[in-house]
């Protein structure tokens, strides 16, 4: 190879996934990592790793000089960006260049001219590949946009030229919003991506979003292996993907793949790509954009392929031939793909944040997890809520489906809610268990009657209250024939649960070391069973496994975040629990206070009101920018704000006292 | 390494189990009488309910540390005396007293029954002993406050004049460096208003929690005033005003969320470390309930019970072969070297002066004693008092009394004469005293006490050339049966307080471990006593 030593300049788990298949190369490998990640389990499965500094990503995975010295400090002769962060920065993949560092990834050029909506469209047009009628001209004033938009018609996208992920991305389905939407999405591209350049296309409704892999070595081969659907999106994020998509023909995927093919071609790509296209109802295809990185979603065409596309990647820019050809490419079963982000799914995806107490991946058969996160990580608000993918290879795309659904059942991040639940629900859901989703899907008819968050069961109620009791009396240097010993008649030891608004007196009796009689009731007189739970082995934490009072056995995963609250997860249940039975009264009266407080750990975008201002519950008080969404903060009451104590710009820990109001017929007359 | 003892006892016979069923009925006949207290006091929940307090139990439930063992002390105190009918008494003495733990400390709770009615809440004889036992042991106490109040038509002088033991032990445990937290969930008038007064730490519900030296009536009566409550002694009054009281708590549950509080914060700690590994005794103590006969006269090697307590079965046994009566043995429980004392029968000179001489060794190594009580006296006859039994008796009596290490009865069996003195009754001041329920105490056998009679009377109306008529002799000598047996029984001792309460035989080993460890804590802690008590000034 013409490089021995490769630096992966990302983190989380591409990064783990890049030096997976480096080290299988004999590569050795360099992991960076910024201030807020120096607990990150990314570090240990690179060889070495460097510390860039930084707590934003501006000032660490972003900053370009910082990766250049890194590669010099560590002898690093090649660098793969992974996605996101660097991966399609024309410039940075230049001054790779110039600093002789092999940039693992396709020419400076390709990425320059696919990191522009507007240009690529353009190229792509002229090259015959099928594109979405639009407007993707230079001049970007408000009245030629009217203009065209009037001419394409609605509805219409707005998109960022510059953008990606669904950012600086907007459905216009009407004139009237169009001014609206154009401001809103040049301030976020602008934000984001540093330019305010938009496009516009016709919506292509109910469509499909079906992509194909393409790679290309330097040497003039490209080949492409077949495609991915990504339909399944919520607010143009991928959420489940898989390959091949449900209703490919072996003729559509040959069209489909020749265009791609062609795409790469007419820019002399190189490397790995992803040529992604809109599926319409009616069978026709058009051009959206090429990323030129590996992407997310890879895993899934590597399963139904065969083939390390991390590995190619490597193997290509050292400059090999890619000596797989198209006829050689066979897809082989069904790989589908769940995106587990740290986001509240039944709370307007609100992102969460808190320290990892424990992880369980899911085994199996077909199952592979690409993930970074270890026990006692903090997921921050500084980068992207991912936190891992489940993949699931199944002999049919049903097969897949029950695997993907069974793993992630199985699987349990503890500490940060997740959006387990909704993926279960999904991967359940008549439409797309009948593999009819479209990218309008999630957003659209799903919210209708938006999956429901799930209960912990009474049994579970019951566990938790045992957990409590048994890690209590642990806490006691007693001789094991007393712990749990009444003298006279047995007393149960009252504790009062909640979990989220659900709260339960419940009392436990040991009828053993480890049997324990849980019944409901608010004081010693009154108790009606709830259910007996026997623990099949001693503990309170990691995987435990019990049986319910008919013997029925399971297995619920339990980490503590503090002494006094506890997390679950079931298999389609995840939550925490706290004993709120000793709370002082102004705890547990639960009344709003004037007191609003940050929600999380972010940055101010814009303080709303002023001193003196008159509001109303719910009305937004300001908006806190937090993992890449903006969000508005609400007032908790109804009343007059009498002080505001934060200012746009400033970084916010969560519970911050954000803005002080006082309650309506409460104010000083 | 000693040789565990070999049990001869066979678990499969006949005998075996119907001594069980009979314990075990024993127990179950405590137990319905402590669901009944419960049941009583549990009534009360609707007046509880309209007052937003909780029950006096759960105000208990909620203050224990969970799994945390509680020995809950003299449950039976009291029967029969509020009511004759044992269908009906609500024993109990209206009060819930026990060691537990709260925030991680040992501490001796005393909690009002105040759901019980009063009739059946007779005066502070189980405060009173809580108290000596945290004196004694070094236990924090905690006082669950609510007073019924004093039924004036029931006033009797001696009463109030004891009564003031109360307030007497309560200075000295302040001054002995054990502090005294107490709770005030209801009224505490006249007297009562001193358990606050003499108190470390008083918590007072708002609202509920009074304390006045004189209430309304009396103030009216004394002096004309009109007085509200709660400017008189409300809670709120004393947290503000007063300050009498240090914490107010919102309702009943915040109190005991404070009290908890409290407790943590006096950092009260453990002083000893726990024994490390204790080996489990061979012999199940769960065969306790069938090992030994109920009835005292059937005679049975008192080494099967302690093979049931003791680590490993396992002991050293001193002098075996001489007063053979008398069972000494040096062993462990729960990790803790304690000797046994206990009886094969009635004591002899032999045995007398073996158990004196072992008493005293335990106290030159400081190894707590314990006695396993089931003796029907010392013996008489020509030949024991010219053996001395008298001399020999008393040396064993002296030695129990100067005794300097803890000393801790359990009455598995009988408890008859001065038997009961030598193996350290309830006037020798054990440090605890638990009976099994089928324990007999008596000065003497019934039977014996009739015949010992009816030979006097007969003697004395021959002397005076009479004779007696037989049937007046037999009901005389049924009434001095009937006297002494109705005396005889657990039920009737533990109702005076004479014990700490009836155990489960089962129980013994656990409460035997727990007990112990409660002495070694309180002979590790280090007080700091000081002179006259903490003021509240």
């Amino acid at each position: 190879m013409a490089f021995e030593k490769v630096l992966i300049a990302n983190r989380g788990e591409i990064a783990a996934r890049i030096a997976r298949s480096a080290k299988a190369l004999g590569l050795r490998t360099v992991a960076v990592y910024s201030e807020a990640d120096a607990g990150a389990a990314h570090l240990a499965t690179c060889d070495e790793a460097v510390a860039i500094g930084g707590l934003s990503t501006a000032e660490s995975y972003l900053d370009q000089e910082k990766i250049l010295e890194a590669c010099r400090v560590s002898g690093a002769q090649a660098v793969h960006p992974g996605y996101g962060f660097l991966a399609e920065n024309a410039d940075f993949a230049r001054r790779c260049h110039d600093a002789r560092i092999v940039f693992v990834g396709p020419p400076v050029e390709a990425i320059a001219l696919m990191g522009n909506k507007a240009e690529a469209k353009r190229r792509m047009v002229q090259a015959g590949v099928p594109c979405v009628p639009g407007y993707q001209g230079h001049d970007q004033s408000d009245a030629v946009l009217r203009e065209h938009a009037a001419e394409i018609g609605y509805p219409l996208m707005v998109k960022a030229a510059a953008g990606g992920g669904g950012r600086g991305m907007r459905l216009v389905t009407s004139a009237a919003g169009l001014d609206a939407a154009l401001q809103s999405a040049r301030s976020e591209a602008r934000n984001a991506f540093g330019s305010d350049e938009l496009i516009l296309e016709r919506a292509v409704l109910h469509a499909r979003h079906v992509e194909v892999q393409v790679m290309a070595d330097g040497h003039g081969h490209v080949i492409h292996l077949g495609e991915r659907d990504c339909s399944a999106q919520r607010r143009h994020q991928k959420v489940i993907e898989e390959a091949p998509c449900s209703v490919m023909t072996e003729s559509l995927r040959a069209a489909m793949g020749h265009a791609a093919v062609q795409a790469a071609q007419s820019i002399g790509y190189m490397g790995a790509g992803t040529v992604e296209f809109l599926l319409a109802e009616d069978g026709q295809f058009y051009f959206l954009e090429m990323n030129t990185r590996i992407q997310v979603e890879h895993p899934v065409t590597e399963l139904v392929t065969g083939l390390d596309l991390v590995a190619w990647q490597l193997r290509v820019a050292a400059g090999e031939k890619l000596t797989v050809s198209q006829e050689q490419v066979t897809l082989q079963g069904w790989a589908m793909e769940a995106r587990l982000y740290a986001e509240d799914p039944f709370d307007g995806f609100v992102p969460q944040t808190g320290t990892v107490l424990d992880v369980r991946w899911p085994q199996g058969e077909g199952i592979r997890v690409d993930q970074a996160l270890a026990a006692g990580m903090a997921v921050t608000p500084y980068y992207d809520p991912m936190l891992a993918k489940v993949i699931a290879w199944g002999p049919d795309r049903d097969a897949a489906r029950r695997r993907l659904l069974h793993a992630l059942e199985d699987a349990a991040v503890l500490g940060v809610g997740t959006n387990r639940a909704f993926l279960q629900a999904l991967l359940r859901h008549p439409v797309f268990v009948a593999g009819k989703a479209t990218t309008d899907w999630i957003d659209g008819q799903l919210m209708l009657d938006p999956p429901r968050r799930p209960e912990a069961s009474e049994v579970l109620w019951a566990l938790a209250a045992v957990l409590f009791h048994v890690r209590r009396a642990a806490a006691l240097p007693l001789a094991p024939g007393l712990r749990y010993w009444c003298s006279a008649l047995d007393m149960d030891a009252p504790i009062k649960l909640s979990c989220r608004e659900r709260i339960e007196p419940l009392r436990i009796r040991a009828v053993s070391p480890n049997v324990f009689q849980v019944s409901r009731g608010e004081q010693c007189d009154a108790v009606q069973e709830v259910a007996t739970i026997r623990l099949l082995a001693p503990g309170h934490a990691g995987v435990i496994s019990f049986a319910d009072g008919a013997g029925h056995r399971n297995t619920v995963h339990a980490a503590w975040e503090t002494s006094e609250v506890l997390h679950l997860a079931a298999t389609g249940f995840e939550g925490s629990f706290r004993d709120v039975l000793m709370l002082s009264p102004a705890q547990r009266g639960g009344t709003a206070s004037g007191h609003c407080m940050a929600p999380m750990a972010g940055k101010i975008l814009a303080v709303k009101v002023e001193p003196g201002a008159r509001v109303k519950k719910g009305q937004a008080l300001c908006i806190i920018e937090a993992m890449k969404m903006e969000m508005e903060v609400p007032s908790p009451i109804d009343g007059v704000v009498q002080e505001v104590l934060v200012q746009p710009g400033l970084q916010v820990k969560p519970r911050t006292l954000m803005v002080r109001i006082e309650p309506a017929g409460q104010e000083a007359a | 390494m000693m040789e565990p003892f070999e049990s001869t006892v066979d678990v499969t016979s006949e005998t075996y189990r119907r001594q069980r069923e009979g314990m075990l009925d024993l127990v179950a006949q405590v137990r319905s009488l402590e669901a009944r207290v419960r049941a009583a006091s549990a009534k009360a929940r609707p007046k509880f309910d309209a007052r937003q307090q909780i029950l006096p139990r759960e105000r208990v439930a909620r203050l224990l540390d969970h799994g945390a063992p509680f020995l809950e002390l003299a449950t039976l105190a009291g029967y029969r005396q509020d009511e004759d009918d044992p269908d009906k008494t609500i024993p109990g003495g209206g009060s819930i007293i026990g060691i537990g733990y709260v925030s991680g400390v040992r501490c001796i709770i005393v909690a009002s029954d105040s759901g019980i009615t009063a009739a059946a809440r007779p005066g502070g004889q189980k405060a009173v002993r809580a108290q000596h036992i945290a004196l004694q042991s070094r236990l924090p106490l905690i006082n669950l406050v609510e007073s019924g109040g004093a039924n004036l038509r029931d006033y009797q002088m001696e009463h109030f004049v004891y009564g003031g033991e109360m307030f007497y032990n309560m200075a000295r445990l302040s001054a002995a460096g054990v502090p005294v937290i107490s709770t005030v969930h209801g009224n505490c008038t006249a007297g009562g208003a001193y358990i606050p007064g003499m108190s470390d730490y008083v918590i007072m519900v708002r609202g509920r929690g009074k304390a006045f030296l004189a209430g309304p009536p009396l103030v009216k009566a004394a002096t004309g005033e009109d007085a509200d409550e709660q400017s008189l002694g409300g809670a709120e009054m004393h947290a503000t005003i007063s300050g009498l009281a240090e914490y107010l708590a919102e309702d009943d549950a915040d109190a005991i969320r404070l009290t908890r509080e409290v407790m943590a914060s006096l950092d009260w700690g453990r002083s000893v470390a726990e024994p490390g590994h204790a080996d489990e005794p061979l012999y199940d103590p769960d065969e306790l309930c069938g090992v030994v006969p109920l009835d005292y006269r059937r005679p049975y090697d008192m080494r099967e019970v302690a093979a049931r307590i003791a680590d490993g079965s396992r002991w050293s046994d001193f002098k075996p072969l001489y007063g053979a009566d008398m069972v000494c043995l040096r062993a462990k429980v729960g990790g803790y070297a304690c000797g046994f004392i206990g009886n094969n029968g009635p004591i002899t000179p032999n045995g007398a002066t073996k158990c004196a001489q072992f008493i005293q060794l335990c106290c030159q190594t400081n190894t707590p004693l314990v006695f396993l009580q089931n003796t029907t006296g010392y013996v008489v006859g020509t030949d024991p008092e010219q053996g001395g039994m008298i001399k020999h008796g008393s040396k064993m009596i002296q030695a129990v009394s100067n005794a300097t290490v803890p000393r801790i009865t359990f009455n598995i069996g009988a408890s008859f004469g001065a038997g009961n003195y030598g193996m350290c009754g309830r006037a020798y001041k054990p440090h605890f005293l638990f009976a099994w329920p089928n324990a007999r105490m008596n000065v003497m056998g019934g039977e014996q006490a009739a015949t010992t009679m009816s030979i006097v009377v007969e003697a004395s109306m021959k002397r005076r050339g009479m004779e007696m008529d037989p049937g007046m002799l037999a009901a005389m000598k049924q009434e001095i049966v009937d006297l002494f047996n109705r005396q005889e029984d657990a039920l009737y001792a533990t109702a005076r307080g004479l014990d700490d309460g009836i155990i489960d035989p089962r129980d013994t080993r656990r409460v035997l471990t727990y007990v112990l460890s409660i002495c070694a804590e309180a002979a590790g802690r280090s007080m700091h006593p000081n002179t006259f008590g903490v003021a509240r000034l």
